[in-house]
């Protein structure tokens, strides 16, 4: 009996720490807390061009993280990039004419969509759609106009 | 004209196997409800299969998380980048080592022993006595122990992966030197609980039941001598590696591969 | 105990023409016999002939390519499985190597078939298993683990262990193959003694002839497929028909050959292995 209650024990044992193992992955390295965008509304940003951009990459306002993208898809219509962005149901006081712009964290870093709020009276709803867009800096398309502005300048002299 | 015969009769020979596996599969599933009612039952086989197994996993998961830590640290560095290594350590555990590395010992260790062990039953009759009881020997040896294996695993990989997490923290917070903060930081903002960790656990699930489904069923159909026996143990160890191996790929593929 | 009664003859056990082969080897060609209750049935034959098949067919761990087997009014190959194994429920089989489960003791193995179909109190338990034991003489051994046993003893707990249930039928897969005489003559007295004591019915398979003729009240010999002799002791032994000879008096060669089937020796030689 005492050797099947020992048996018991290690089993137990056993399902706790691979629970426990279960919850700190999950909390401490999944960061399963934050992981999910609360009681989120979708508002839409239409780019030209959006780089390097992933769904569940971040969407910051003033560098604080307040949703993720959704989905990203093409606009037969138009052939413009169509975001889909997650925001947290408490950043709902966003003007209406904010404005979207696709940023580089660091030089060669992720991209994400950072948000700057304009002054409308009027708030963003869910499924309204930011007007005021920019689109990633491709850094080829950087080097080739700055070369192209050098040897401009160049020649002017 | 032979060859052909060959070739045939090998591929038969496989498909036939196949059939018997599934049908002793489905067996094993109609008697599994019995094993419910008698919970002591699966306690035993847990702790034979799963505790058992327990201190190799940890072991392994510990020196397979330094070693990740210690060589990623050496590649990121000329990067730059070491403030990513805590992310490169949690993704390659979560997603692929730890589900992975942990199936394979588990058939190394719990299948081979299960496969052995109901290969030895049927040897000495131990089984034939059994019916000749009016016990279901699928419903009494093979459904606690396939359950037991299965249930096990998945715990063994999620320990595995974090154990893994916390060499790859010793190694590059304390003996490296990266920022303990950065290191953290930079998993949690990389690492998705849904698309790694999740994945990682159906991963561990999906092995869990193919590495045992393999090993009860190469017990339960060894030819009942000790070279049968000892036959069985080997090939329970190589199909089943080469079923994680594959069905890895083909998980891997699917969950990750439209990313 | 209903059915045992409703079928109300002597006969327990009957085999109506039975053909069963393994794959393309014919194993038995058309064997009808019957078992009675009550009695201790003998079936005899050399190594390989089909005996344990035999008792195969009626615990319905396997089915008779043609023919039937009826065990206690009811036909073995025919049954569903929740039946067949009520059936098994009241037939205890001793296998040849004994078969104990190795993991728990002796106590424990007793115990096993009473623990897997009734829920009877503890000391219930005990008390009936350590009957069982004390009838095999094994009482003090309780505690030991089956890798601690001799052979012979392994023997002894296992048919304790059959007959845990009180079973209507136990059958018996070479009871005295391999054990010293001592050991042999104790499972000789034992088979007697757990017939007449427990009213059960018996069957022996075995090839030993002199046991055999010590404790069956009815024999079979069959070889080849068939059943080729039977009789009580007295009559097989007065038998003069040449195969039944040949077994019961052990002689090399006769009706079954000491050669293995082959072509003419000098043909052979002839053909300067050329195979």
């Amino acid at each position: 009996m005492t050797q099947r209650q020992a048996m018991e024990t290690w089993v137990g044992v056993f399902v706790v720490i691979g629970l426990a193992a279960f919850g700190v992955l999950a909390l401490k390295v999944g960061n399963l807390s934050s992981a999910d965008v609360a009681d989120a509304y979708q508002i839409e940003a239409r780019f030209d061009n959006i780089g390097g951009l992933k769904v569940r990459s971040r969407v910051t306002l003033s560098g604080v993280r307040i949703g993720r993208v959704k989905e990203i898809y093409v606009d037969s219509n138009d052939y413009r990039a169509v975001v889909i962005l997650d925001i947290a149901g408490r950043y709902a006081n966003l003007p209406a004419d904010s404005t979207a712009v696709i940023q580089t964290a660091g030089i060669l870093g992720e991209q994400y969509v950072a948000l700057d709020p304009g002054g409308d009276e009027s708030f963003l709803k869910d499924g309204d759609q930011i007007m005021l867009t920019q689109s990633a800096l491709v850094l080829e398309d950087l080097i080739g106009k700055f070369l192209y502005n050098k040897s401009d300048s160049g020649e002017g002299k | 004209m032979k060859l052909f015969a060959l070739i045939g009769g090998g591929v038969i020979a496989h498909i036939s196997r196949l059939g018997r596996a599934s049908v002793f599969l489905y067996r094993v599933f109609l008697g599994g409800w019995q094993i419910f009612t008698r919970p002591s039952l699966l306690v035993h086989q847990i702790y034979a299969v799963g505790v058992l197994t327990l201190t190799i996993i940890l072991v392994a998961g510990l020196f397979v998380g330094m070693v990740l830590s210690f060589q990623g640290y050496n590649t990121l560095v000329d990067f730059g980048a070491e403030s990513s290594l805590g992310l490169m350590v949690a993704l390659s555990l979560t997603r692929e080592l730890g589900p992975v590395l942990a199936a394979l010992l588990f058939a190394g260790r719990a299948g081979s022993a299960l496969t052995a062990e109901i290969g030895l039953m049927k040897a000495t009759q131990q089984l034939a006595g059994m019916e000749m009881m009016a016990v279901n020997p699928i419903e009494r040896v093979v459904a606690p122990r396939f359950f037991a294996g299965f249930f096990s695993l998945t715990l063994l990989a999620t320990l595995f992966t974090a154990v893994g997490v916390a060499g790859g923290h010793f190694i590059g917070v304390t003996v490296l030197g990266v920022d303990a903060g950065v290191f953290w930081s930079s998993m949690q903002e990389g690492v998705d609980f849904h698309d790694d960790i999740v994945s990682g656990i159906v991963k561990s699930i999906v092995f869990g039941f193919v590495v045992t489904w393999i090993a009860v069923f190469e017990g339960y159909d060894a030819v009942p001598t000790a070279e049968g026996v000892s036959r069985a143990t080997t090939r329970t160890v190589v199909n089943a590696s080469l079923a994680v191996l594959a069905l890895d790929f083909i998980l891997t593929s699917l969950m990750f591969g439209d990313v | 105990m209903a059915a045992k009664n409703s079928s109300g003859n002597d006969v327990l056990v009957e085999f109506r023409d039975v053909h069963f082969a393994y794959g393309d080897r014919p194993i038995l060609k058309g064997v009808n016999l019957t078992i009675p209750r009550g009695k201790v049935t003998a079936i005899l034959g050399p190594s390989g002939t089909g005996k344990t098949t035999l008792l195969n067919f009626i615990g319905g761990r396997l089915r008779p390519d043609h023919g039937d087997i009826i065990v206690d009014g009811l036909s073995v190959p025919r049954l569903r499985l929740k039946q067949l194994y009520a059936l098994r429920r009241r037939m205890g089989m001793l296998f040849q190597s004994g078969a104990l489960l190795t993991d728990i003791n002796v106590f424990e193995n007793i115990a096993f078939p009473v623990r897997e179909h009734c829920r009877l109190p503890e000391p219930v338990l005990r008390n009936l298993v350590l009957l069982k034991l004390e009838m095999v003489g094994l009482r003090g051994a309780r505690r030991l683990m089956p890798s601690e046993l001799s052979g012979g003893m392994a023997r002894r707990v296992a048919l304790a262990r059959a007959i845990v249930l009180d079973p209507m039928l136990v059958m018996y897969d070479e009871p005295f193959a391999g054990l010293d005489p001592i050991s042999m003559a104790v499972i000789v007295k034992l088979i007697g003694e757990v017939n007449d004591a427990l009213s059960i019915s018996s069957v022996v398979v075995t090839h030993d002839v002199a046991e055999a003729y010590a404790i069956a009240h009815y024999m079979y010999l069959i070889a080849d497929g068939q059943i080729i002799a039977q009789g009580t002791p007295e009559e097989l032994q007065a038998s003069q028909q040449v195969q039944v000879r040949q077994f019961m008096d052990g002689l090399p060669d006769g009706p079954v050959p000491y050669h293995y089937p082959a072509v003419a020796y000098e043909d052979d030689l002839l053909r300067g292995g050329l195979d």
